[in-house]
């Protein structure tokens, strides 16, 4: 279904500018990492490339999904995750479910990926008292169990404590390895470093710049960008 | 004046206690009208509620505060209504229902329906509102999101329904009209206790204000430890 590509992408609330003529395209490979202050627009751009919303003016096409519609195999993990009062296991049959795959594989599948996560122990737990660390997991196991060949992550860690982090940032760079396209908002610099190989800098609404990680922490090519990363533009 | 009061008391503890059959009978038929009208008061009320909660219309807005209006139907007014309905002459007539417990039940029914379709559309749009991303992204259609919403938030739910049955158990005037008080036939609890009291037996009035009361406070108990072990259990 990539590339993905966006042509004069606006939105906007209330005639209030929230996404201002973004025009991307978005290969297959690299990770993406969408960065920028607060304010930025950094989780309207990922919803309107995820479909939740839909872009007030321009075009947002999967090329390689004969460019119409909504391609089913994307997902998205968001900063709090949303479970399901039922157990961690029927939490990611249901995305299952709805993905339309077979009765008889979604439980298999399911156990698969809680065990890729290390929550197999708490498969038969209910899903919303488990810890914020563990329930992130289990969206990012609900998420991968859909076999996405996107996977978008809205700032996935952003409620979670350091060691939580990392854990989720190992599932990440596990996901990735099975060939997923990720693409991430995050107001984390070190985790940009990290997981990313291409920055698109966002600041109100525009995309400033896009180039590759090291390059764009070693050699900003905008002023905007450069004032960022010294954490001089407001950002969280 | 107080020995009269502490006597009637006295015969109407004695009536519940031994299981008095006049008593009993009154009390089986106020459970299965107003059970049977809260089953069908849910199976409208509910969808209802999911509908509203997830879907986007004109004139979505007047139909909210049209069902927030209805909760505070009078029963009277239900059972003028109903009895228009169902009289000889109303458009209804030809069922020959009115005077029998159908009849109650189809006008508790009515009464309780807005009820339990108003608090649920409340708390089935307050789970929508955080759940509607979450379940979009994983494809989910309108329909399918609002069956989700309702097991998700299925011990709310079953609060509501219990004050429902409460609202339908302790009204009179619905009853009162559509059922006519038949002796053996439609009386209530609630009939009973309005006309027993006008006679002046008040054991059998008391007695069954007794089992009355009881039964909203087991209904408020049940209705509160399901939520809080639903809350410990699922979160």
């Amino acid at each position: 279904m990539l590339p993905l590509e966006l042509k004069d992408v606006c939105f906007g609330v209330n005639g209030k500018v929230i996404i201002d003529r973004v025009s991307v395209e978005i290969g297959a490979g690299p990770r993406t990492i969408i960065l920028g202050p607060n304010g930025a627009g950094k989780s309207v751009l990922m919803r309107l490339c995820h479909g939740l919303l839909r872009p007030t003016g321009g075009a947002i096409v999967w090329r390689g999904n004969g460019g119409t519609g909504r391609p089913r195999r994307q997902a998205m993990v968001f900063q709090r995750p949303v479970m399901l009062r039922r157990s961690a296991l029927a939490n990611i049959v249901y995305g299952l479910k709805l993905a339309g795959v077979a009765r008889t594989e979604r439980e298999l599948r399911a156990r698969d990926v809680l065990d890729v996560v290390g929550l197999t122990d708490k498969s038969q737990q209910a899903a919303r008292v488990l810890s914020g660390g563990e329930q992130q997991k289990l969206a990012l196991a609900r998420a991968w169990a859909l076999g996405p060949e996107v996977l978008f992550l809205d700032e996935p860690t952003a409620n979670l404590d350091p060691g939580a982090t990392r854990e989720l940032e190992a599932i990440v760079a596990a996901i990735r390895a099975t060939g997923t396209k990720i693409i991430m908002t995050t107001h984390n610099l070190g985790q940009a470093r990290r997981l990313g190989d291409e920055i698109l800098f966002l600041n109100q609404g525009r995309l400033v710049e896009r180039a590759p990680v090291d390059q764009f922490f070693r050699q900003p090519a905008s002023a905007e960008a450069a004032a960022f990363i010294r954490g001089e533009l407001p950002w969280s | 004046m107080m020995n009269d009061l502490g006597r009637a008391f006295a015969e109407a503890f004695g009536l519940v206690a031994r299981l008095d059959p006049q008593l009993l009978d009154i009390v089986a038929l106020s459970l299965k009208v107003s059970l049977t009208a809260v089953v069908l008061a849910a199976l409208v009320g509910l969808p209802l509620g999911a509908v509203l909660a997830v879907e986007r219309f004109r004139g979505r807005q007047a139909v909210v505060v049209l069902l927030n209006a209805l909760m505070g139907l009078p029963p009277v007014v239900v059972g003028l209504l109903v009895y228009l309905l169902l009289s000889r002459a109303g458009p209804l007539g030809s069922l020959g229902i009115l005077f029998t417990p159908a009849a109650m039940i189809v006008a508790q029914a009515i009464l309780v329906t807005p009820i339990v379709a108003a608090l649920s559309r409340q708390v089935l749009e307050d789970a929508w509102r955080e759940y509607e991303e979450q379940l979009r992204s994983l494809g989910a259609r309108r329909m399918t999101a609002a069956i989700t919403l309702l097991w998700d938030t299925r011990f709310s739910l079953v609060t509501i329904v219990l004050a429902g049955f409460g609202r339908a158990a302790a009204e009179v005037g619905a009853v009162m009209i559509v059922g006519g008080n038949i002796d053996g036939v439609t009386r209530v609890m609630t009939t009973t206790i309005a006309l027993e009291t006008s006679k002046g037996d008040l054991p059998l009035a008391l007695g069954l204000g007794v089992i009355l009361v009881g039964l909203v406070i087991m209904l408020n108990a049940a209705a509160s430890l399901i939520r809080e072990a639903a809350l410990r259990r699922y979160g």
